[in-house]
């Protein structure tokens, strides 16, 4: 279905949509597809399915520490793509492959874009991947696959510049909460709502989603208050980490963020 | 010339900046600002000060007789070894603490592998009344105590960096993400011709003034500017890139460079990265490096630690692509011995990195009156350990 099922979910009218993001592999090697299945009958609204990289500069100690235990896992992209296509059967969730340019470069783009789209992946997420170098030399290469793909912005990025992104981007915007790395907790700034106030002001054709730094359902209703839902990453994966029951800390964790 | 960069940092198909959005700003600011800088005249002058009276350059081009002797020659060399600090790296960090300096920032951040580059920017902080935080691999700690110590001691934070392999990669991941989180106050003080756009060029440019001095050296002792062959070692290939910068357009200069073979090109154990590597993009420039089948980043090896890198430098992959260089590898046993050598023919103990370079002499068919010149990049004291255990010298 790829574009259209990301799509659809912000048409709903339903503007409070949450996303988790999962590392694959991790807790175990095979935990994603379970994890997906549960988050999807839990109400989340898409999924960043996280494919782990040796290299992950953009991420924080938590994924960094997530991707490093799902590697000695062995995941690989072969079983990530298999456990894609496998959870697809059973979920209509919108899928986002989550990973860093090299996994994309090193397939082939052309290969990796087929392999997405044939195991049921909706969109990319690629935060290494910069605007100037993807119009120039990818863009061509993208545009010929149903597959949307978010760019992502922060607080430092221009007007001009965010309104490239937006014309760049499909299915929906990433907007970075802070100038760092995922997973820092604290809460929001003035300084950050006066930047969601000033995206909104330049009034974007992609939806938004706020993302890094969102942990608990406060920023979770502060994000949808001023963007069209809000991503879950590092708060999850910590809970993951200090669980016994993965399946019961994903119920726990989800509805303490839905549920008032 | 050929060889410079285009608008968006290549090199050919090689460099660029593949960065997350969050390091945009901070790229930007230096790319907009570091030509203009660098060319101030204020600035060209403090740089060339410094060169010349705390590096100590011009560093000499030495005639190697004896070694010239042996492989039936002319081979000089290049003598960044006698610079302060012991290896070429300070030519870098005096130029980029000057351009820091000028940015207004405050905090000095940078990577280091063995030691060298941590302790060459450790010096320029403490001359520049600046606070210095150098990233190290966990377990290059514990592999590089001495330069450890001699960081500490110049004043400057040593962070292990737990992530990954824990070695000099990881060091460079750190750096980047604190970069990342102190976009404002903070200078990334990167040690090779690697990283994103501007990073190599401006690296090579301050490098460079290596190969202005070999042509002014060579016009005084041959009367000509130019060698016929010039070989340096490639870590990331800052040293190399310095040797080569004013040659790379004067096809009458070959030049040669060596990498790590490790235990041997096969061996799984090397880091030879221009025969084992392939295309992709590591610290946000695409260029040859070491990776498995889904782009995972390969931990190389090498008895060096300065050699140890899973990637090189853009231009590099660049000059190797156009047939402009050429590559051979060193295993740490040819290295170990050719560093042996020059001790015992000159004098002179380098540093495992520059023993790369020589081992290649044994590699070439000279003609005799070719002139080659090596670029010793650095002193053999912080690898007096590794030669003492591997070369059983003091039994
Ligand atoms: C003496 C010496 N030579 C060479 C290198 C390798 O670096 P590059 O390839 O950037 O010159 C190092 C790095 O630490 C070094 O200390």
């Amino acid at each position: 279905m790829g574009k259209q099922r990301i799509n659809n979910i912000f048409k709903s009218g339903d503007n409070d949509i949450l996303s988790i993001y999962v590392t694959t592999g991790y807790p175990e090697l095979e935990s994603m597809p379970v994890l997906v299945e549960e988050l999807a009958e839990l109400g989340v609204g898409f999924i960043e399915v996280g494919m782990p990289y040796s290299d992950p500069l953009a991420d924080g100690q938590t994924i960094q520490y997530s991707s490093s235990i799902a590697l000695k896992n062995g995941i690989d992209l072969d079983k990530y793509f298999a456990q894609v296509h496998q959870v697809r059967s059973k979920v209509d969730i919108p899928l986002i492959f989550m990973g860093y340019f090299n996994q994309v470069l090193r397939l082939g783009v052309e290969n990796f874009l087929q392999k997405c789209l044939n195991s049921g992946i909706d969109g990319l997420i690629l935060p290494d991947l910069p605007p100037e170098i993807y119009k120039e030399n990818y863009k061509a290469i993208f545009d010929k696959y149903d597959l949307s793909l978010s760019f992502l912005i922060t607080p430092t990025t221009s007007d001009k510049r965010i309104k490239l992104f937006d014309e760049l981007s499909s299915g929906f915007i990433y907007v970075i909460s802070g100038s760092a790395t995922t997973g820092k907790t604290n809460n929001f700034t003035n300084s950050q709502l006066e930047y969601f106030k000033r995206i909104n002001r330049l009034k974007l054709n992609n939806p938004k989603v706020i993302g890094f730094g969102v942990s608990n359902r406060e920023k979770y209703l502060i994000a949808n208050k001023y963007s069209d839902g809000a991503i879950i990453g590092s708060a999850y994966i910590k809970a993951l980490k200090n669980s016994k029951d993965y399946i019961k800390t994903t119920r726990q964790f989800v509805d303490k963020i839905l549920k008032s | 010339m050929k060889y410079e960069v285009n608008r968006l940092g290549f090199y050919g198909k090689y460099g660029g900046a593949f960065i997350p959005e969050l390091l945009h700003f901070n790229i930007e600011e230096l790319e907009e600002k570091y030509k203009e800088i660098i060319a101030e005249k204020s600035f060209q002058k403090e740089f060339q000060a410094l060169l010349k009276d705390y590096v100590g350059r011009p560093s000499p081009l030495y005639y190697a007789k004896r070694l010239s002797e042996k492989y039936n020659t002319k081979i000089y060399l290049k003598r960044e070894d006698l610079n302060h600090t012991g290896a070429h790296k300070v030519n870098n960090t005096i130029g980029q603490i000057l351009l820091a300096k000028r940015l207004g920032k405050t905090r000095i951040i940078a990577e280091t592998g063995a030691g060298q580059h941590g302790v060459a920017t450790a010096t320029v902080c403490a001359l520049m009344n600046l606070k210095c935080i150098v990233y190290m691999g966990e377990i290059d700690i514990k592999r590089q105590a001495p330069n450890v110590a001699r960081m500490k001691m110049l004043g400057a934070e040593v962070r292990p960096a737990k992530s990954g392999s824990k070695t000099l990669k990881d060091a460079t991941n750190e750096a980047i993400r604190d970069w990342i989180n102190n976009p404002e106050d903070t200078y990334y003080l990167i040690g090779s011709v690697v990283g994103p756009h501007p990073y190599p060029d401006m690296v090579a440019l301050f490098q460079s003034v290596i190969s202005k001095e070999i042509m002014d050296q060579m016009m005084d002792k041959e009367g000509r500017t130019y060698p016929d062959r010039i070989i340096a070692c490639i870590g990331g290939g800052s040293n190399a890139a310095g040797a080569y910068y004013h040659y790379l357009d004067d096809n009458r200069v070959e030049l040669v460079s060596v990498e790590a073979a490790g235990l041997g090109l096969k061996s799984g154990e090397s880091a030879a990265t221009s025969v084992l590597g392939s295309d992709g993009v590591i610290h946000g420039s695409m260029t040859l490096l070491m990776q498995d089948k889904d782009g995972q980043i390969i931990e190389p090896y090498s008895i060096s630690a300065g050699l140890d890198y899973p990637g090189i430098g853009p231009l590099h992959a660049h000059l190797i692509e156009t047939g402009r260089s050429i590559v051979l590898s060193a295993t740490d046993k040819e290295a170990l011995s050719a560093g042996l050598l020059l001790t015992r023919l000159e004098g002179i103990i380098p540093a495992l990195e520059s023993a790369h370079a020589l081992a290649a002499l044994d590699k070439i068919d000279f003609k005799p009156n070719e002139i080659t010149v090596v670029n010793l990049s650095g002193r053999g004291d912080k690898d007096l350990e590794t030669y003492i255990r591997e070369l059983k010298i003091t039994e």
